[in-house]
């Protein structure tokens, strides 16, 4: 159990290091949510439509298509100089490299939220203080879910020509049931209603989590080996 | 090789034969729900979609299941055969899944008063639909025959596992769609004569599934059989 973990902490860490040394594609992921968000500002009549009503869907779609943005990412660095016939050969259970990628694809994810968060606040006004611990729970909760799908399709979409537009076809039909789940608590949350209320979503993206982290560990093997 | 030909269109022919006959069964089904079968006292004749509507929803609902199963199948045996069954069946699902989606509509809107609504079973099968869309997409841009049937395994059971997940979601929200007429507690509530329609249109599908798996089937076998000889579907 320790060797999976330092084996999925390493493929973590070394996707981390990568990025952080070149910074190119979480810096864009970053200002295209910010961009988004300014996009969809002039989508709203402000005379017609209140700021609030509108804001728990635009932060989820500007979530929903920066993390796209993101696990397109994980694996083009790997077809590059074909590194991942490197990772293939590592005495490494797949489980263990699933892991990792999903922790820096989560990472990556995270950090995007919490750019297009502030910036939601402000430019939607949102009341997050109201909303209290239970938003970052659900951002956290619904991210897990993300990235355990999308480092599963990535890994598959990378292998095809167009793999930049095949993983959001292949992705978003899969993200549907827990965005349905985030933007319905989240606008709960900021209408100030209690944490209680939103308890069945939380366990509805907690169950989804579960399930598709255990499919990733499973069926990962199948993904990556020849 | 040849062998595979030969057997490709001797499958072609079968299941030309039983989709030709699952044909003749739909257009029977109409003989006898107009004929032979009550108008629904509220909606009149706009009822009579339900003949087709519920049966092509079971067969969206097989042929995706069975794709399913044959995917978890498909990464424990690597048999090609099953490969190639599970591809029909999604494809020949999608077909069902348009029939339901433009059948539901055309409904809809003298009943509910408007085309679309994002009720749980409306959203299940659309989203469905463009699971296995991209199920289709992704095939087609993979080459390698090995990688092409393992990754859309991969999707098979994670649409399967999906199912669920996109019925719970929605149905916390709110439903105008019909409740289950047929298979629910306390029996069947529909009138005998609305029912044996019913039944005889579900069997009617289901040979019309098979038939069109079976055609599918053996164009998947001439299908690879020159891609073998070839090096690929683009050569």
């Amino acid at each position: 159990m320790g060797e999976f973990f330092r084996v999925a902490l390493a493929v973590a860490a070394k996707d981390l290091r990568l990025e952080l040394r070149t910074r190119a594609t979480i810096l864009s992921a970053v200002i295209f949510a910010a961009l988004v968000l300014v996009v969809f500002n002039f989508s709203r009549d402000p005379t017609a439509v209140a700021a609030i009503d509108l804001a728990p869907g635009v932060l989820w779609v500007t979530v929903a298509f920066a993390s796209v943005v993101a696990l397109n990412r994980a694996f083009t660095v790997e077809r590059e100089h074909a590194a991942l016939d490197g990772l293939r050969l590592a005495p490494a259970s797949r489980g263990a490299l699933f892991v990792g990628k999903a922790l820096a694809n989560l990472a990556f994810v995270l950090l995007i939220e919490a750019v297009t968060v502030p910036l939601a606040v402000l430019f939607f006004e949102l009341p997050v203080a109201t909303a209290g611990w239970g938003l970052p729970l659900i951002l956290f909760l619904s991210s897990i879910g993300f990235v355990a799908v999308g480092t599963l399709l990535s890994a598959m979409a990378v292998k095809t020509r167009f793999g930049e537009l095949m993983l959001p076809v292949l992705l978003l039909p899969f993200l549907v049931p827990p965005l349905i789940a985030s933007a319905g608590a989240t606008s709960r949350l900021l209408a100030g209603r209690p944490l209680s209320e939103v308890v069945g979503w939380l366990r509805f993206l907690t169950v989804y989590d579960l399930v598709f982290v255990t499919l990733g560990l499973l069926l990962f093997g199948a993904v990556i080996d020849e | 090789m040849t062998d595979d030909l030969t057997r490709a269109r001797t499958l072609l022919r079968v299941g030309g034969a039983i989709t030709l006959l699952a044909l003749l069964g739909a257009a029977g089904v109409y003989w006898l729900a107009l004929n032979f079968t009550p108008t629904e006292a509220s909606q009149g004749l706009a009822q009579k979609i339900f003949y087709i509507h519920v049966p092509a929803a079971w067969g969206a609902l097989v042929s995706f299941t069975l794709c399913g199963l044959a995917s978890a199948a498909y990464l424990f045996l690597h048999e090609p055969r099953i490969d190639r069954f599970a591809a029909s069946s999604a494809e020949v699902g999608l077909a069902f899944a348009a029939v339901m989606l433009t059948t539901g509509p055309i409904w809809g809107k003298p009943i509910w008063g408007t085309w679309w609504d994002w009720d749980p079973r409306l959203t299940l099968t659309l989203l469905l639909f463009f699971i296995f869309l991209g199920y289709g997409a992704l095939r087609s841009a993979l080459h390698d025959p090995g990688e092409r049937a393992r990754f859309s395994a991969v999707i098979g059971i994670m649409a399967l596992v999906l199912v669920p997940f996109i019925h719970l979601s929605v149905y916390l929200f709110r439903t105008i769609h019909p409740k289950p007429v047929v298979l629910r507690p306390e029996g069947p509530a529909l009138p005998i004569e609305m029912l044996r329609t019913l039944l005889v249109s579900v069997g009617v599908f289901t040979l019309l599934y098979v038939g069109l798996v079976t055609m599918r089937y053996a164009l998947g076998i001439a299908r690879d059989h020159a891609e073998a000889n070839a090096g690929g579907p683009d050569a």
